[in-house]
């Protein structure tokens, strides 16, 4: 039998002697290295999630408040809305000659939690959005659903349901009298989108225009995209910009925000801030994390260094039994080594777990598509560096064992 | 009969790791094949030491120590480690077995570090034979005082050694058990091939052996 073997067969009765401390030892570091994973899990989704969302979109146009809401509010369909916007003045706005591409967005209502978003065809351009079934809506109350809206709600094509007031699931006012039909599915496109009910903007004021019964009958004829008439009492609650120019990025939303009662945001700029402020948290869980692990590192240390007091006639009994120093030195490694193994092992599992908890608990209500069903590479990192620690733990043990285990110990005692 | 140990103008240091120490001299001795042999002298007159020497775990500073016509000096440690793992057992004062293994655990683990395959059938018939078969699944700190040192003894037995070697094994032990223990020694080295070298200061055992090295009051310098 190899050496491997027998030092490995020595440093399991080490560690099943001492459960306790192996339990506790192993949980440390399990902790530490599963915070960490939950972490980085969670920031590298949310982190793409919003660059694959804010992607083609240099700038929001909405309601004065904060830039922040304005851009949580519309690209990432997490925030309630700063509030609308005159569409006439938008109107102007968007005229500009730097602007390549203007998507209005028209927001009020939602079914079963899934906000209904009056939009126009080029919102599915800018995800990519393919239909898996149906077609697009060519008139005022048809609507198309994104893959995770049609799974959860259980709509297919031709069915009817009724929106309600409100942007969250928690019971406003139904719009039963004006039903929306389904015409079409879109296929998942792993943007915001899949969480979206799409309709034209004509339908969401059809909606609301209770008090306007001639705007929402005018806005009712028009073909979608064709908003420029009766512009003087209609509202969007934001537009997305692409610019037509990257220059554009220097003086237009300057322009914005000091020539209109709008505001203009970037979702470049926003989403730094954003995670800048929760990034002062997350280091700060980072930090604990890693001191976590830390002292897991010199748990494992003491421990071993502890054993090697009590086992020193252990050690110069295998001497005496025919083991070379290579094995007594490479039992104390491979304790701290499987230490460190288990500790990781658990630690992946944890942190995956505490990711696809967090994804299942808060995701789904912040309509975020997050979990613990991936693989990021930053953990290759992480478990690299927590077997290394524990490694680096026992180095110093290992050492100390190849220099005492002489046989001639056994003698003094 | 041809020599199973020769201990010829040994000296050696009882601190190895530094040539200023002072060298002590060991008696010559050859002992063949089935001598069995008792080393007897009081605490300081270099028994362990001479055992040490036997075993391979202690460098000669000078002169030549042969085991089944091996001279120690010319292996290395690895090839010493390799040849006292295979070919010599070794039963100690304090019994020593590793307390985080059952007495199975320990019989397996001398038979992988002399690179023999676990052979369980041999262990269960060795323990058998000492008494302590149902004894094979428990922890030293389970046993008694005798069935522990019957333990160590299987354990220096289970690789049919040619040599076993004993460093006061009775010492710790009333007349009875002594007496108990010694014969053991005796009877299962007999059965098993072995030869006997005992370094005890324990006078009581004298009449076991025919073959009595007595060791002086203290060791001189070299």
């Amino acid at each position: 039998m190899s050496h491997f073997a027998t030092a490995l067969s020595i440093a399991l009765a080490y560690l099943r002697e001492k459960k306790l401390s192996t339990a506790l030892n192993v949980l440390l570091l399990g902790l530490g290295v599963g915070t960490i994973i939950a972490l980085v899990l969670l920031l590298a989704q949310a982190e793409e999630r919003m660059e694959r969302d804010a992607g083609g979109i240099d700038l929001v146009i909405g309601a004065k408040g904060s830039p922040m809401q304005l851009i949580l509010s519309s690209i990432f369909q997490v925030d309630i809305p700063t509030g609308n916007i005159p569409l006439a003045e938008a109107a102007q706005i968007i005229a500009e000659p730097v602007v390549k591409r203007a998507i209005p967005l028209a927001l009020g209502d939602s079914y079963k939690g899934f906000r209904i978003v009056g939009t126009n065809p080029a919102y599915l351009e800018l995800y990519d959005g393919k239909l898996a079934a149906g077609r697009i809506w060519d008139k005022p109350l048809e609507a198309l659903l994104g893959a995770d809206a049609a799974r959860v709600t259980g709509l297919s094509i031709g069915a009817k349901f009724a929106g309600t007031h409100g942007l969250t699931d928690s019971g406003g006012s139904e719009h039963s009298d004006q039903p929306y039909v389904v015409t079409g599915i879109l296929q998942p496109s792993g943007s915001v989108m899949d969480r979206l009910i799409l309709t034209s903007v004509s339908s969401v004021w059809q909606l609301h225009d209770h008090g306007d019964a001639k705007g929402a009958a005018t806005s009712a004829k028009h073909a979608e995209g064709d908003d420029h008439d009766h512009a003087s009492s209609k509202e969007v609650t934001a537009y997305l910009i692409q610019y037509a120019t990257p220059l554009a990025a220097v003086s237009f939303p300057r322009m914005v925000n000091a020539s209109s009662s709008m505001q203009a945001a970037s979702p470049a700029m926003e989403s730094a801030r954003l995670f800048q402020l929760v990034g002062v948290g997350v280091t700060a869980l980072k930090g604990f994390a890693v001191v976590m692990m830390v002292c897991a590192g010199l748990g494992i240390f003491i421990g071993l260094m502890n054993a090697l007091d009590e086992r020193r006639a252990d050690l110069a009994l295998l001497r005496v039994l025919g083991a070379p120093p290579a094995v007594v030195v490479l039992s104390t490694l491979l304790q701290g080594a499987m230490l460190g193994l288990t500790g990781v092992i658990l630690g992946l599992a944890l942190g995956h777990a505490a990711a696809e908890w967090i994804g299942q608990t808060y995701g789904a209500s912040q309509r975020v598509a997050i979990g613990g069903r991936i693989w990021v590479a930053q953990e290759w990192w992480i478990v690299g560096g927590a077997l290394a620690l524990a490694l680096l733990a026992s180095l110093i043990p290992a050492w100390r064992a190849y220099r005492e285990a002489t046989p001639e110990l056994l003698a003094s005692r | 009969m041809a020599d199973l140990v020769q201990l010829a103008g040994v000296s050696c240091r009882y601190d190895s790791s530094t040539a200023t120490a002072p060298a002590i001299a060991l008696p010559d001795l050859r002992i063949a094949v089935g001598q069995h042999t008792l080393l007897l002298g009081p605490s300081g007159s270099g028994k362990t030491t001479l055992i040490n020497c036997i075993a391979g775990l202690q460098r000669v500073s000078a002169g030549r120590v042969e085991v089944e016509g091996t001279d120690l000096a010319a292996l290395s440690t690895r090839q010493r480690d390799q040849l006292r793992g295979a070919r010599i057992g070794m039963v100690m004062q304090r019994l020593h077995l590793i307390s985080a293994m059952t007495v199975r655990g320990n019989l397996q683990l001398a038979q992988r570090l002399a690179r023999h395959a676990v052979n369980n059938t041999q262990i269960e018939g060795l323990a058998r034979e000492l008494g302590i078969v149902d004894k094979l699944d428990k922890f030293p700190r389970q046993l008694s005082q005798g069935e522990a040192q019957r333990a160590a003894i299987a354990r220096a037995l289970v690789n049919a050694p040619a040599l076993l070697l004993a460093d006061e094994p009775t010492s710790a032990l009333d007349d009875a058990s002594c007496n108990a223990a010694i014969g053991l020694l005796l009877q299962h080295a007999k059965t098993h091939g072995a030869t006997l070298i005992c370094a005890t200061h324990d006078a009581r055992i004298k009449p076991h052996f025919t073959n009595v090295v007595q060791l002086g009051a203290t060791l001189g310098a070299a």
